[in-house]
């Protein structure tokens, strides 16, 4: 009963329990996917074609082609919020402490998690895009470099499901979440998804390009074939090995820290 | 049969330093297998500490402590299928429905698909919740809530259940609610350790109680012990005309084990007695006797807010 094939095989199940969860709360609640559409849809409308006349792309170029995988990797930064809500209401009404009370697998709650909040931005992803193609958008070197692209993206998502699980461990209700929300805001927008850091003053521009936001975003115009790419500094002709390691290091940090969170409960 | 629940000396404390809090300090707690225990006391005096520990989501400073015979730290995972833990909040999914919650824990209690869903129905049926259909959980009552969360934690038939603070925040309809379906549960031969600030659940539905305060065990027994602990019974009466208060009052205190009291504004007297009932018959008869006409008389014994009050220096 205790071996570690039928532990892994319990977690898997009951990780799956855990996913199909996120997926009835969509079937009960359909509107909540276009609820958390509209932002991103509704900033590449007003800027791309609002702002977008005023903006132009170093080197040249459509801006709102430069303009769609920054809004791509926005949208798996602000995912984040998704995560941490879902984590801290659960801490906060006591499901946490039903599932630590039953026989379940302890990890399940974790990888369930990942899991749902990985096909949740699989599906945004997906209607982002066809929204770009609709607006003049494209992928322009090949599906597989475009695949790749979307992988680096989900790879920052997955990065920021940890900084989620954390915070939403360790804030204690839903009004320090809001705060946590606020916070993500910032960190969200000091990055190259609407302009190039190129444009920016010397200081600003080097935060922005050392932001792991802007690496992903980076990475991906270049693997999409989208304008903007490129630039003196070694963060931006290192985009793509930056894109990899910025969420494996954040990940890195935060797993350990999530997971000693979670023993933490019980002591 | 044995014991459901033993803990001997358990300790806990919170955090450190200056802001260390000790919660348990060498908590002892037997329960016989099939009754109801109530844990009775003020915020803070680690009732909830206690069934944390006992339903393996809190692991003690010191002391240990056993489930049917499963120590709750080194055996937690045993412990886990034969408990059921109802916490302070109702725990479930406000987004799904009633079924859903309770298919979804059906199945992380690792019952096959078909047998989650039929328990699911069963435990629907049983709670009064049939009707509720695809309704979120989040369009409930109060009491529904309760209910659905009780069901939840009974999805294994647990033998042991721990119940923290059941019914807190309900209106009265929702407590009787979540009464009669612990009374069932009973019935059925679940044991029960329940914590409660309200003296009247416990006096309710405990068959044995324990008063905690600072983390300890500082009086416990059946509620009628509790309350004779206390003190004896009283009778109290009300006469029909003032002038007959004098001649009660000498009646009771003849028949009765004490002085009468008498409050003139209400036309009342009482008397402590001994014997309770022989001596509410030979009061009754007396009056009668003497003619004096009497609106309501009664036995009263002292309420377990009195006993709580002396025990532990709170009033509740």
């Amino acid at each position: 009963m205790n071996t570690v094939g039928s532990r892994l095989g319990w977690a898997v199940r009951d990780g799956w329990t855990i996913t199909r969860r996120d997926l009835t709360h969509l079937a009960n609640q359909p509107w909540q996917l276009v609820v958390s559409l509209l932002f991103p849809i509704m900033m590449v409308l007003m800027f791309g074609y609002l702002l977008g006349g005023a903006m132009t792309v170093p080197g040249g170029g459509d801006y709102r082609e430069f303009l769609l995988p920054g809004m791509f990797g926005l949208t798996m930064v602000f995912g984040l919020e998704r995560t941490l809500i879902a984590i801290s209401t659960d801490a906060s009404k006591g499901v946490t402490d039903r599932f630590r009370s039953m026989p379940m697998s302890g990890s399940a709650v974790v990888l369930g998690r990942c899991a749902a909040d990985l096909l949740d931005s699989v599906v945004v992803l997906a209607i982002l895009a066809g929204c770009g193609l609709l607006m003049g958008w494209d992928w322009h070197r090949g599906l597989d470099q475009a695949a790749l692209a979307f992988g680096l993206l989900l790879w920052l998502r997955f990065a920021m499901l940890w900084v989620g699980i954390y915070l939403g461990l360790m804030l204690p209700g839903p009004e320090m979440v809001m705060a946590a929300q606020i916070l993500v805001w910032p960190f969200g927008f000091l990055s190259s998804t609407f302009a190039s850091p190129d444009t920016m003053p010397g200081w600003l521009g080097a935060v922005v390009e050392w932001n792991p936001l802007s690496a992903t975003v980076s990475a991906a115009r270049e693997l999409f074939g989208n304008p903007g790419v490129g630039g003196d500094s070694w963060a931006a002709a290192n985009a793509l090995p930056l894109a990899l390691a910025w969420p494996l290091l954040l990940t890195a940090i935060f797993f350990p820290l999530s997971v000693r969170r979670y023993r933490r409960l019980s002591r | 049969m044995g014991n459901a629940v033993v803990a001997a000396g358990l300790r806990k404390a919170y955090g450190g330093g200056d802001k260390r809090h000790v919660a348990l300090d060498g908590l002892d707690l037997t329960v016989p297998a099939g009754t109801v225990h109530g844990l009775l006391g003020p915020n803070g005096a680690g009732k909830s500490t206690t069934v944390r520990i006992l339903s393996t989501l809190l692991r003690p400073d010191a002391g240990r402590a056993e489930v049917l015979g499963h120590d709750v730290v080194r055996e937690a995972s045993r412990v886990r299928y034969l408990i059921g833990m109802v916490g302070q909040n109702a725990a479930v999914d406000e987004i799904l429905s009633g079924r859903q919650n309770l298919a979804m824990f059906g199945r992380l209690y690792h019952l096959s698909g078909k047998e989650a869903d039929r328990r699911a129905d069963e435990l629907l049926e049983l709670f009064g919740l049939a009707g509720t259909g695809r309704k979120p959980v989040k369009e409930y009552s109060g009491g529904m809530r309760r209910r659905l969360d009780l069901a939840a934690g009974l999805i294994l038939s647990p033998r042991v259940l721990f119940l923290d603070e059941p019914t807190t925040g309900l209106d009265p309809r929702g407590r009787t609610e979540v009464w009669s379906a612990v009374r069932t549960l009973v019935e059925a031969g679940t044991t029960v350790l329940l914590t409660t600030q309200y003296l009247e659940e416990a006096d309710q539905l405990a068959h044995d109680i324990s008063v905690i305060d600072k983390g300890r065990v500082v009086a416990g027994g059946t509620p009628d012990a509790l309350k004779a602990k206390l003190g004896g019974d009283r009778i109290e009466f009300v006469v029909h005309d003032a002038s007959d208060l004098a001649p009660a009052a000498a009646l009771a205190t003849r028949l009765g084990d004490g002085e009468a009291e008498i409050d003139e504004d209400a036309r009342r007297v009482g008397v402590p007695v001994k014997d309770r009932v022989s001596a509410l018959i030979a009061l009754a008869r007396a009056l009668d006797e003497a003619g004096i006409a009497v609106e309501d008389i009664a036995l009263r014994r002292p309420t377990l807010d009195e006993v709580f009050l002396t025990m532990t220096g709170v009033a509740a």
